[in-house]
């Protein structure tokens, strides 16, 4: 009854082709927005914004640049947490260095650093295909780490080889409480998703989807193999390392080159596969998902505990919520095997028909 | 003198990558006969051994428990195809992929919630220090435990190859490696298959934990032996079972001459990355790896 | 699905916020690890640190009759579980958290300017930032008892006792074989010029996480022939150390440890191939002091205790945990001194009382805890308070201690820690304290 299109007509070329061309899609994002950015930060406290808002969108923005390299292009990336370190120290070094940078700024050139590695070691795609294309991302990955750690000059020699993130002002406006940290990661997120999910209804998304789907093919019908491929390394990375850089300036603060793991880069792959492969709300949903699914079990078996009265074992407590965690992955991915997002779709097919089916 | 050295560190490279390779061989196992690239390969080794370690601390003699665990992985391999894999059929292999690190939870946490999160220490009897002879001939240094290490693999890629190539299991797991399609449509029992597969996988899980579990004790940590076999599998190819023995000796012997030649010129620690270079430069000449199966691409 | 996960998550931050009203109760925050690969520190130290909550609730009533209370949370040894238990445990209690244990030097690193912000103390016994020894750049952290750097310098110290004498160590080779992580790297600084102090030479040698393959580092320290070998090694990397060593047949008595080494989880996987390793550490190993023998006492004879394998009790993690309870309630006590007896403390009281604590020789008795810990004193300049360690070996069965506490050479490490600190400050813009107008 709501969600239903019948009757929204669309009598120009420029109506046809808008991003959300559903009015009541364009009214939820447009009402969720305004709830994220006025809402959110005046009844949010310091938990909701510091620990959980803010981290799920930066990594939902890094795992939005992995999408858009394996769910869209088709390239398997094990190494985003490098690419996020690029991003994280580069913007420090930017900031550090050059006096007087504005730090969005900083922020774009720390996303063009990580681009630029993405560039390198996409290289190998263009003759490794599949599972083995993993190597390449690999290699990037343990070899970001060990340089990070192995010249000073990225850390500016300090001695453990960490970095404190600066001050974060633009024009003159101190983005210091965690309240104005998750404003400043919304915005960034917002436009980059906006950026993104446009990108893809582009000539360049859907060369995407031709190599995805087919290099061989694709590349029969007149598809740069070699620029697209690197274009979607380059775009994918710019996001990771974006995210990097919000992570470490809005997030954590000081950070060591081990926080940006092979865990980490499983973690946002996790995230893709079970939020749905090619799609940008997937990229949304799985971050939830990963992020703060286990920390609801946390909380969830907390209130067990209290509710029963019985102490349970914290050892044993925490082994059974990782196996309720996994005991999930597999629950919903046979339930729907291209992740959340489609499950989303099917809500949304249905909704169309509700509450008359017939 | 520096020949010597040069000797010892390829010998125990080349029986690093024996190790390697032992864990690489339960994962080839089960992507041969189910395309599934099984991120549980680790969970599963750990798993492994730190049942039979606990039940030999309980006093378990050892075949028994060594029979015992057997059993536990069995039923394992089962399980998952039960609850996993087959409501999983036809699925896209990202999609089985992230269904087995649901998995690797489950493991990760049924094991410790069963036998706690303790560390083990592990024996078989076997020392692992240098044999004398050739240390006081020769002055090289090659370990016992190394050895017997290689002359497991060794049987262990002998029993799987006759089982492959010379049973009546082998064949069809051959025919479902090949097509899953044409091998259902001449009467092999898929099901079947998958949990033969993923038993047999079990008991490779459970010899690289032993061997393992020997080097490093039997701990959580033994997950991480994955890691080592990623490039490994990367390199020999995901089908083969001669890759990922072939495999790992390069790997092995690549890593350690490059940390011990090349290392010290750029501060070390250079092993963690560069055997993803050496895979890298075979895959640019081999694009399936070393022993994989050529795909010919067809629009 | 997003949208049920928000509800349950709103109902759970309003549950939390519940506070007991002026409950006389004094809450701690445990957050810790009881799965992962490093769940044996990680459950061992949280299971040390609430017997020894529960001995002071039951045999003294808590601290000048405010009990203690706490609430265990999961980190799983990562950034963003640790800082969400952060905020999760910041606001409970009737003053909120007395301090934070972040037990994790990654998390450590994401919550010295939120716990600074907030006033809550974050106290990093032995892991965490060592240029946090400086009180004046950072007030609100507190890495007691002695930091990886005055560790250090008692290790070449001991080595040199071993040799008889300093001037002894003229000409020998030492092999510094870390963990290739900040933690790790993190005493090449400071080896370095000791090395050029005592004319030894050392050969740093790096070990990729996880370290559970060294066959290239040994090959290579077999090639140096060094006279000891410097282990900082962290998980499995340590056992494997030790096997590697037997291969090569390196004598075990020359590898000296970190603390993060040297626990019985360190050396049991390795089996026969630990006899004989040296390693340091800051709390005494063994059930046979008087504070583990009241826990018994107290706690478990009365089936209270943490854990459920009494055999771990006197274990090194569960020391060390014991240890870091009675740090914490001493900070509390000490606070309570000047802010009120019988009150719970806040925060910020606690900072104070963290800074102003002086643990003596009297009160180390009292406490039971004598040759448990050492006499400590921290101050406005000085937030590490102790800086000796003493040497422990393992004997095959358990951990025999060697030494008696050998200081630290602050000569050498307080002027580095002043100059990383001073950049710290200056990166960030902090100005120092004056330390002469604290009281």
């Amino acid at each position: 009854m709501l969600y239903r299109e019948a009757g929204q007509f669309k009598s120009t070329y420029a109506e046809d082709q808008q991003i959300f061309p559903i009015r009541q899609d364009r009214i939820a994002l447009a009402v969720f927005l305004a709830f994220a950015l006025l809402v959110v930060p005046a009844i949010g406290n310091q938990y909701w914004l510091g620990a959980l808002l803010t981290p799920f969108l930066i990594f939902s923005l890094a795992a939005l640049g992995l999408n858009i390299l394996t769910g869209y292009a088709g390239q398997l990336s094990l190494g985003t947490a490098a690419f996020m370190a690029v991003g994280a120290f580069m913007a420090y070094n930017f900031v550090l260095r050059v006096p007087g940078i504005p730090i969005l700024l900083a922020f774009v050139l720390a996303g063009i650093c990580a681009a630029a590695v993405g560039i390198v070691f996409g290289l190998p795609s263009l003759r490794i295909k599949g599972f083995y294309l993993a190597v390449a991302t690999l290699a990037c990955q343990f070899f970001v780490l060990w340089a990070l750690q192995r010249f000073g000059w990225f850390s500016n020699h300090s001695t453990s080889g960490v970095i404190t993130a600066q001050q974060i002002v633009i024009l003159g406006y101190a983005f210091d409480t965690p309240a104005r940290k998750y404003l400043l990661t919304l915005g960034v997120v917002a436009v980059m998703a906006l950026a993104a999910k446009n990108l893809m209804r582009s000539e360049t998304g859907r060369a995407f989807m031709a190599v995805r789907d087919m290099d061989v093919a694709a590349s029969v019908i007149g598809i740069p193999m070699m620029r697209t491929k690197l274009l979607a390394f380059a775009i994918s990375s710019f996001y990771c390392g974006v995210a990097g850089a919000l992570h470490a300036f809005c997030y954590l603060g000081t950070v060591e080159p081990e926080a940006y793991s092979l865990d980490l880069s499983f973690r946002i792959l996790f995230m893709i596969i079970i939020g749905g492969v090619g799609s940008i709300l997937g990229a949304f949903l799985g971050a939830a998902f990963i992020t703060l699914f286990p920390i609801f079990l946390n909380l969830a078996s907390s209130w067990v505990n209290e509710f029963f009265g019985v102490e349970i074992s914290h050892a044993v407590v925490s082994n059974l919520e990782s196996i309720i965690f996994g005991g999930l992955i597999i629950f919903f991915l046979i339930v729907e095997p291209q992740g959340l997002a489609r499950l989303w779709q099917i809500t949304k097919e249905k909704l169309r028909l509700w509450p008359f089916p017939h | 003198m520096e020949l010597i050295f040069f000797i010892e560190v390829l010998a125990g490279g080349l029986l690093a990558g024996v190790m390697y390779a032992l864990v690489a061989l339960g994962f080839v196992l089960i992507y041969k006969a189910s395309g599934v690239f099984n991120f549980a390969q680790g969970s599963m080794v750990f798993f492994a051994a730190l049942t039979f370690v606990s039940l030999t601390e309980r006093g378990w003699n050892f075949w028994l428990a060594l029979a015992a665990t057997l059993a536990v992985m069995v039923l394992l391999g089962v399980a998952t195809e039960r609850v996993v894999l087959r409501p999983l059929v036809n699925q896209a292999p990202i999609t089985l992929f992230m269904a087995t690190i649901g998995l690797a939870f489950v493991l990760e946490g049924l094991s410790q919630l069963l036998w706690g999160s303790q560390p083990h220490g592990l024996e078989l009897g076997i020392p692992d220090v240098p044999m004398e002879w050739l240390s006081r001939k020769w002055n090289v240094n090659i370990s016992q435990f190394d050895l017997f290490a290689a002359f497991v693999a060794g049987a262990l890629v002998a029993v799987l190859a006759l089982l492959f190539q010379k049973t009546r299991i082998g064949r069809a797991l051959r025919a479902v490696a090949d097509d899953h399609q044409a091998a259902l449509a001449v009467g092999i029992p898929l099901q079947h298959i998958w949990a033969i597969v993923w038993a047999v996988a079990g008991f490779v899980a459970l010899v690289a934990g032993v061997m393992w579990g020997v080097r490093n004790g039997v701990q959580y940590a033994l997950t991480f032996v994955a890691l080592k076999a990623l490039p490994v599998l990367i390199l020999g190819g995901f089908e083969s079972i001669l890759g990922a023995i072939i495999g790992g000796l390069i790997i092995g012997a690549g890593e350690k001459l490059a940390e011990v030649y090349l290392g010290p010129y750029v501060g070390g620690g250079i092993e963690s990355w560069f055997a993803y270079v050496i895979a890298l430069l075979f895959l640019l000449v081999r694009p399936e790896g070393l022993f994989g199966e050529k795909h010919i691409d067809r629009v | 699905m997003k949208t049920a996960l928000a509800v349950a998550l709103a109902a759970a931050a309003g549950f939390s916020t519940q506070a007991p009203a002026q409950a006389k109760e004094q809450f701690v925050p445990v957050n810790s690890y009881w799965v992962g690969p490093y769940a044996p520190g990680g459950s061992g130290i949280a299971a040390g640190m609430i017997d020894y909550f529960k001995l002071l609730n039951a045999r003294d009533r808590g601290i000048n009759g405010v009990r203690i209370t706490w609430e265990k949370c999961e980190t799983e040894y990562r950034n963003d579980r640790g800082v969400e238990c952060y905020e999760r445990s910041k606001n409970k209690g009737p003053t909120g958290a007395t301090l934070i244990h972040p037990l994790s030097t990654g998390i450590t690193y994401s919550l010295i300017e939120k716990g600074t912000t907030d006033k809550i103390p974050i106290v990093s016994i032995g892991y965490g930032r060592t240029d946090a020894s400086d009180g004046r750049v950072f007030p609100y952290v507190f890495p007691l008892m002695t930091n990886y750097w005055s560790q250090n310098t008692a290790k070449i110290k001991f080595i040199g006792m071993k040799e008889g004498g300093m001037d002894r160590l003229k000409g020998k080779k030492i092999v510094n074989l870390y963990h290739d992580s900040a933690y790790g790297k993190e005493t090449i600084p400071i080896l370095e010029t000791q090395a050029k102090m005592y004319g030894f030479t050392v050969t740093h040698i790096a070990v990729p996480h996880p370290g559970n393959e060294q066959q290239a580092q040994w090959l290579q320290i077999r090639q140096v022939r060094p006279d000891w070998v410097i282990l900082r090694g962290w998980g499995v990397m340590n056992p494997t150390a030790l096997k590697a060593a037997a291969k090569i047949g390196f004598p075990r008595d020359h590898i000296i440890g970190v603390w993060w080494s040297g626990a019985e989880e360190d050396v049991i996987p390795a089996g026969e191939a630990a006899k004989g390793y040296i390693a340091a550490g800051f709390n005494a190993p063994g059930a046979d002091h008087v504070v583990i023998r009241e826990i018994q006492k107290h706690v478990y004879a009365k089936g209270q205790g943490e854990l459920e394998d009494k055999s771990r009790l006197g274990t090194i993690y569960y020391n060390r945990g014991v240890l870091w309870g009675i740090l914490t309630t001493e900070a509390v006590r000490k606070a309570q001194e000047r802010f009120g007896k019988g009150k719970p403390m806040t925060g910020e009281q606690v900072r104070w009382g963290l800074e102003n604590l002086n643990i003596d020789d009297k009160r180390l008795k009292e406490l039971g805890a004598v040759g448990f810990m050492q006499p400590l004193k921290v101050s406005c300049m000085d937030h590490e308070g102790g800086g000796a360690v003493k040497f422990q070996q393992w004997d095959g069965g358990q951990w025999k201690v060697l030494t008696d506490w050998i200081a630290s050479d602050q000569s050498i490490v307080r002027p580095m820690i002043e100059a990383s600190a001073a950049q710290y400050a200056q990166e960030k813009g902090i100005a120092r304290r004056d330390c002469s107008t604290e009281k």
